[in-house]
C-alpha cells in the first residue's frame, strides 16, 4: 500500500513540473510587458523596473524559470497586484470558508445522491426512476451562479406571496452579532468544538443555500453514476447466485449490490473536487462568502495575475492530492486493487 | 438490450425491429443500428426536437425578429428601478438596456449557436489531432503528448478557460477559443483511449498483415471505429459551451459591449433586477438551460445507442 502511495506521489512530479512551466509561460504570454501584467495598470515606471529586476524579466528565460521555481519551493507565490498581500496569505485566509462550503456541498450531494440513484435503479423503469433521471439532467444544465441567485431570491430574500419561504440568511458565514470563538476558522466546526450551539446553528443556516447551489451539479452526477452502477451490478451473476441461495433482499443489497456499485461512485466523488472549486468561484460571490472562490473571482475580474497564477497551482496540487486519497480509499474498499 | 458486436447485424436480437427484420448479408452498421435505437428513444426525440427548434431560430432570427438586435433603441424608457413590460409593440417588453427583449432572445440563440459550434469544432479539431497523433503513432510521441494533456487536465476547466481568455483579451472570439481550449485535453484523451482499445482488434491485425501502411490502418480503419465516443462528447460539449459562456460572462470575460444579444450576458446583466423584473434574467436563464438540456439529451441518447451495454 505504501509503495502504491509513493508511486502515485512520484507520478505527480512531472505534472507539477509541467504545470509550473505552463504557468511560467502563461505570464509571459499575457498581453504587454510581463512586469506590467504582474503589477497591474496603475504601476509606475519605477516599480515596473523594480519588478523587472526582481523577477529578472531581463535575464535569459531558463534563469527566470529556475528563480520562479526556486521562489515557489521557498513558499513565495508572489503578491497581489491589487492589495500587495502575499498570495499564500490570501489562500490561507480563503481556505477555511471554501473547504467548509465544499465539504457541506459534497455531503449534501453524497447523502442525497447515493440513495436516490440506488432507489431509482432498484425501481428501474418506474415513475420514480424517470423522475430522478429527468431531475438529474436538469441539475447539470442550469448555470451554477443563476441557481445560486434563484435560491437566494426564493429562500433568503423571499418573493411576493412566497416570502414566507425566505428563512435563510442572505449572505456571509455567520451573524456578526453572535459572539463566537474561532479556533479553526471552520465556523460550524468551531461552534461544535466550543459547544456554542447558537453559533454552530447560525453557521449551519448560512451554509445551507450556498451548499445546495454548489452541490447540485455533483448531486446530479452522483445520482446518475450510482444508478448506472447499481443497474450494472444487479445484472451480475453473483447477485443472481445470492438471490438463488435465498439470501434476504436487504443482505443482497447491502453486501453484494451496494458495495460493488460504490466503486465507480467513489471515483466520481473525488473527481467532483475540482468542479466544486470552480463552482465556488461562481457561488461564493452571490452569498458574499470570503473564500477562495470570491478571491479568485476578484482576481479574474481585476486581472490580478500573480493571484491567478498561485491559485491555479495550489488548486491543481489540492486536486491531485484529493484524487490520490480517492485512489487509496479505492484500495480500502476493493481488495482487488490492493493486491494487484 | 441486445449485446451484438458492431456490424454483426443487430436485427437478430430484436424481433420487433421492423425494417431490419429482413436480414441483409452486409448486416446493420453500428451507426444505422444506433439511428434505429434513437428513433425509439423518447429522450432522444425530445432532445432532437429542442435542438432542431434552436437551430432554426438561430438561423432565421433576422426573419423572426421584429426589430434590429442590440440596438438599445428605447434606452430612454428604462430606469434603474423599472423596465417596461410586455406591450403591443414589444411582445416581452424591453431588456435592461432598452432593446426589444423578444428580439434579443431570438438573436441570442444565434450567438449561442455560433459560440457552441465554433468552440466545439475548434476543441474537437485540436484535441482529436493530439489524440490521433498520440494513439496512432504511440511511443515517445504518446508519452509527451499525454503528459501535456495530464497537465491541462490538472487545472479545473473553468480556470483553464479563464487563463486562456486572459491572454487573448476581452472579445467574443477569445471566449470561443477559451472554451475550446478547456475541451482540448478531454477530446485528446478520449480519442487516444478509443484508438488504443482498437489496437489489437482482429480487423486491425488483418489490415496490418495484409501489408497496409500504418498510416492507412490508423486513418482508414482505426479512426472511423474510434469516433463514437468523440462524437458523443462533442454533442455534450455543445451543451456545456452554452453554460460556460454564461459563466465567463459572469466573470466579466467575453464581448465587452453590454447590449449584445447573448443569453449568458443578458442573464448576468439583469441579475440585479431579479426582484423587480424577473423575466429579464429568467427567460435567458431558461433558454440556456433548455438548449443545454436538448444537446445533453441527444448526446446521452447517442452514447447509449452506440453502446448496447450502456443502460439508462
Amino acid at each position: 500500500m505504501l509503495q502504491f502511495v509513493l508511486r502515485r506521489l512520484a507520478l505527480m512530479v512531472p505534472v507539477l513540473i509541467g504545470l509550473s512551466l505552463l504557468l511560467f509561460a502563461w505570464v509571459r504570454a499575457l498581453p504587454g510587458d510581463p512586469a506590467r501584467a504582474l503589477l497591474g495598470q496603475r504601476a509606475t515606471a519605477r516599480s515596473v523596473e523594480n519588478v523587472t529586476r526582481l523577477y529578472g524579466f531581463d535575464r535569459p528565460l531558463h534563469e527566470q524559470y529556475f528563480s520562479y521555481v526556486g521562489a515557489l519551493l521557498r513558499g513565495d507565490f508572489g503578491s497581489s497586484t491589487q492589495t500587495g498581500q502575499p498570495v499564500v496569505d490570501l489562500f490561507q485566509n480563503g481556505f477555511p470558508a471554501t473547504a467548509e462550503l465544499a465539504v457541506c456541498a459534497l455531503a449534501f450531494a453524497v447523502a442525497l445522491g447515493i440513495p436516490l440513484g440506488y432507489f431509482a435503479a432498484r425501481r428501474h423503469g418506474t415513475a420514480l426512476d424517470n423522475l430522478t433521471v429527468g431531475a438529474s439532467l436538469l441539475g447539470v444544465v442550469v448555470p451554477v451562479f443563476f441557481l445560486a441567485y434563484l435560491l437566494k431570491l426564493v429562500f433568503a430574500i423571499g418573493v411576493g406571496p412566497l416570502d414566507f419561504l425566505g428563512v435563510f440568511p442572505t449572505s456571509g458565514r455567520q451573524n456578526p452579532r453572535i459572539d463566537a470563538t474561532h479556533i479553526t476558522d471552520f465556523y460550524l466546526l468551531d461552534g461544535i468544538l466550543t459547544q456554542e450551539w447558537d453559533a454552530a446553528w447560525d453557521a449551519l443556516l448560512h451554509l445551507v443555500l450556498p451548499a445546495v447551489a454548489l452541490g447540485t451539479i455533483p448531486l446530479a452526477i452522483i445520482v446518475r453514476i450510482t444508478r448506472a452502477a447499481v443497474l450494472d451490478v444487479t445484472g451480475e451473476d453473483y447477485v443472481r447466485t445470492a438471490e438463488a441461495k435465498g439470501l434476504l433482499r436487504s443482505t443482497i443489497s447491502r453486501r453484494h449490490v451496494l458495495r460493488n456499485a460504490l466503486l465507480p461512485v467513489v471515483t466520481t466523488v473525488g473527481l467532483q473536487a475540482g468542479l466544486l472549486l470552480s463552482g465556488a468561484v461562481l457561488t461564493e460571490t452571490v452569498f458574499a462568502i470570503n473564500g477562495l472562490g470570491a478571491t479568485l473571482f476578484d482576481a479574474i475580474t481585476l486581472l490580478d495575475y500573480p493571484v491567478l497564477q498561485g491559485f491555479i497551482l495550489a488548486i491543481a496540487l489540492m486536486y491531485a492530492l484529493i484524487n490520490l486519497t480517492v485512489d487509496v480509499l479505492y484500495g480500502v474498499i476493493d481488495p482487488r486493487v490492493r493486491v494487484s | 438490450m441486445t449485446l451484438i458486436a458492431p456490424g454483426a447485424g443487430s436485427a437478430a436480437g430484436d424481433p420487433l425491429e421492423g425494417p431490419t427484420a429482413t436480414v441483409d448479408e452486409h448486416g446493420t452498421s453500428l451507426w444505422r443500428g444506433a439511428l434505429q435505437r434513437l428513433r425509439r428513444d423518447p429522450f432522444a426525440i425530445t432532445g432532437a426536437l429542442i435542438v432542431v427548434v434552436f437551430v432554426l431560430v438561430a438561423l432565421f432570427a433576422p426573419l423572426l425578429a421584429p426589430y434590429a438586435p442590440a440596438g438599445a433603441q428605447w434606452g430612454n424608457q428604462v430606469t434603474p428601478s423599472d423596465v417596461p413590460g410586455p406591450s403591443a409593440d414589444h411582445l416581452l417588453g424591453l431588456d435592461a438596456f432598452g432593446s426589444d427583449l423578444y428580439t434579443q432572445l431570438l438573436f441570442g440563440a444565434r450567438q449561442s449557436l455560433i459560440i457552441g459550434v465554433v468552440s466545439t469544432g475548434l476543441g474537437l479539431a485540436v484535441g482529436a489531432l493530439i489524440g490521433l497523433l498520440a494513439g496512432g503513432i504511440g511511443g515517445w510521441v504518446d508519452v509527451v503528448l499525454m503528459r501535456v494533456v495530464d497537465v491541462l487536465l490538472s487545472i479545473p476547466s473553468l480556470l483553464l478557460a479563464v487563463s486562456v481568455a486572459a491572454v487573448l483579451g476581452r472579445t467574443s472570439i477569445s471566449v470561443m477559443i477559451a472554451i475550446a481550449a478547456a475541451q482540448v485535453p478531454i477530446f485528446a484523451r478520449l480519442l487516444r483511449g478509443s484508438l488504443l482499445a482498437q489496437r489489437n482488434a482482429d480487423y486491425v491485425l488483418a489490415a496490418s498483415s495484409l501489408g497496409l501502411r500504418r498510416r492507412t490502418v490508423v486513418l482508414s480503419h482505426m479512426l472511423p471505429n474510434s469516433l463514437g465516443p468523440v462524437i458523443v462528447q462533442a454533442t455534450l460539449v455543445l451543451a456545456t459551451a452554452t453554460i460556460e459562456v454564461a459563466a465567463l460572462s459572469y466573470l466579466g470575460l467575453g464581448e465587452p459591449n453590454p447590449t449584445v444579444a447573448e443569453w449568458g450576458r443578458m442573464l448576468v446583466k439583469s441579475q440585479n433586477r431579479l426582484e423587480t423584473d424577473p423575466q429579464l434574467a429568467l427567460l435567458p436563464g431558461l433558454l440556456i438551460a433548455l438548449t443545454a438540456l436538448g444537446f445533453t439529451l441527444l448526446g446521452e441518447a447517442l452514447r447509449e445507442a452506440l453502446d448496447p451495454k450502456f443502460r439508462r
